[in-house]
């Protein structure tokens, strides 16, 4: 019977939850790297005992740790990440140029293809690639240095490459995500990048239609159709059509266009879910009631889901990272809190359940579907 | 025998039980005592030091013989206690935030 495996980050550890193909009980693993922020975990598509760790700490820097056993042993793998040639410069919150550091790593993104390829996203933003199972890391700078990297400045959780998607359709073909820089395509394997953010509309920069400056929070795609793109913005939904070229709102009836992740089920290309937060300065459910809303219809068209949510006095925040499917037949949806919870669902988002409560702040979520 | 003590968020990533001894060669200094401590436990590198650069990270604090060294020249000697193993250097995770 089929399994599935949750890799939880947490600001204070890493967790592994287990359970069978039902999604009744779990087996719950962990703390792991006990009291060090865990932004992300993920195993590798092609090997998915294989899973890569981003461990980080404002006092000790950055580690990767690397799983080849399905996370029961951890080994620590290279934590060098140098900025390729001069780092050079972005703009800083007070409109200066500040310099390029690297801060932790965001994301980590193996290949659909080889364990031991791998991409990580940084933050002070840039793009690392290593291809011998995390051990060395090489940046991948033609994004930093296409040319618009120095008008980037941070969002209020710093300047982060935070989303990485690989086409599977095109081995050549990378989006990645960056707070406040945009969307970003290669069409080249990583060397050359431009940046996709038309038909995106930013109030809170001075030209709302500027290329670079918005503040994407997340995007997503379906693996059979990899041109269609979802997007969370700062504010508004976002769908793109033709790979990111253009982007169309989406947002229609959603109680609020604001919130940070952002999902597409596993066996329906036009359902997708968020989970609106009412605004940006209070980034909570709206009306404290914890609520995903989906659309059949690729956008436009929200319904709440609430079974087995809380709808009372809900506080809690689900970050970028936090939400992710499995593949199993009835598609399974997970999101966790920055109040300790993980929330599934083993039917696309109907009923819900708490599968922990009490974990420290939830920063990402990943689901694994195994044999 | 250079006695170093480490923050315990660095013991448990170098998976140490407790305080680390080190024969250094040469002169005793700040840098010749970390360089022998991460090359014992390469897993180190990066947490106290900047890998490129050689700098002190911003919380990491290094004492020793009721002095704060943490702004004394890498190259410095130690005091004679730290080299002669009676007294540990210690590595400190520096109190940040409230």
């Amino acid at each position: 019977m089929s399994q599935v495996r949750l890799l939880v980050g947490t600001r204070k550890g890493a967790f592994v939850l287990t359970a069978d193909g039902a999604r009744k009980n779990w087996e719950v693993s962990g703390p792991h790297f006990a009291g060090w922020e865990i932004y992300h975990l993920k195993g590798s598509p092609a090997d998915p005992n294989r899973i890569y760790v981003s461990q980080t700490s404002g006092w000790f820097g950055q580690q990767i740790q690397r799983s080849s056993d399905g996370g029961q042993t951890w080994e620590a793998v290279g934590n060098k990440f140098e900025y390729e040639g001069v780092a050079g410069s972005h703009q800083w919150y007070d409109g200066t140029q500040h310099p390029w550091e690297f801060k932790r790593v965001w994301h980590l993104e193996p290949s659909l293809s080889d364990p031991d390829l791998v991409y990580a996203g940084a933050e002070d933003a840039s793009l690392f690639r290593s291809a011998d199972g995390g051990q060395t890391w090489e940046e991948l700078a033609g994004l930093r240095g296409h040319g618009s990297g120095p008008s980037w400045q941070p969002g209020a959780g710093g300047m982060c490459l935070h989303t990485i998607l690989q086409d599977p359709a095109n081995a050549q073909r990378l989006f990645v995500a960056i707070s406040a820089a945009g969307a970003f395509r290669t069409d080249d394997g990583g060397q050359t990048w431009k940046p996709i953010n038309r038909g995106l509309k930013s109030q809170y920069i001075p030209d709302p239609n500027a290329e670079v400056g918005h503040c994407v929070h997340r995007i997503a795609l379906h693996p059979s159709r990899p041109g269609v793109l979802f997007m969370q913005k700062h504010w508004d939904v976002m769908r793109s059509d033709d790979g990111g070229d253009s982007w169309r709102e989406i947002s229609g009836n959603l109680p609020s266009d604001f919130g940070f992740p952002v999902a597409v089920h596993a066996h329906e290309p036009d359902t997708a879910y968020v989970l609106p937060l009412k605004s940006d300065a209070e980034r909570y459910p709206c009306d404290g009631k914890l609520r995903v809303y989906r659309s059949r219809a690729g956008g436009e068209e929200w319904e709440g889901l609430t079974q087995g949510l809380p709808q009372r006095d809900c506080y809690v925040n689900v970050l970028r990272g936090a939400m992710s499917i499995d593949t199993l037949d009835e598609c399974g949806v997970y999101f966790g809190t920055t109040g300790g919870q993980v929330y599934g669902s083993a039917d696309g988002g109907d009923t819900w359940a708490p599968i922990v409560r009490d974990l420290p702040a939830v920063l990402s979520v990943e689901a694994q579907t195994l044999p | 025998m250079i006695r170093v003590v480490v923050p315990a968020s660095l013991r448990a990533l170098a998976r140490l039980a407790g305080e680390v001894e080190l024969e250094v060669e040469g002169p005793i200094t700040q840098r010749s005592v970390l360089d022998a401590l991460e090359a014992r436990y390469p897993v180190l590198r990066g947490t106290m030091r900047d890998q490129t650069t050689g700098q002190r990270r911003a919380f990491i604090r290094f004492f020793a013989c009721e002095q704060d060294l943490s702004h004394e020249a890498p190259d410095a000697p130690l005091p004679e206690a730290v080299a002669q193993g009676v007294e540990p250097y210690l590595v400190i995770g520096a109190i940040a935030g409230g």
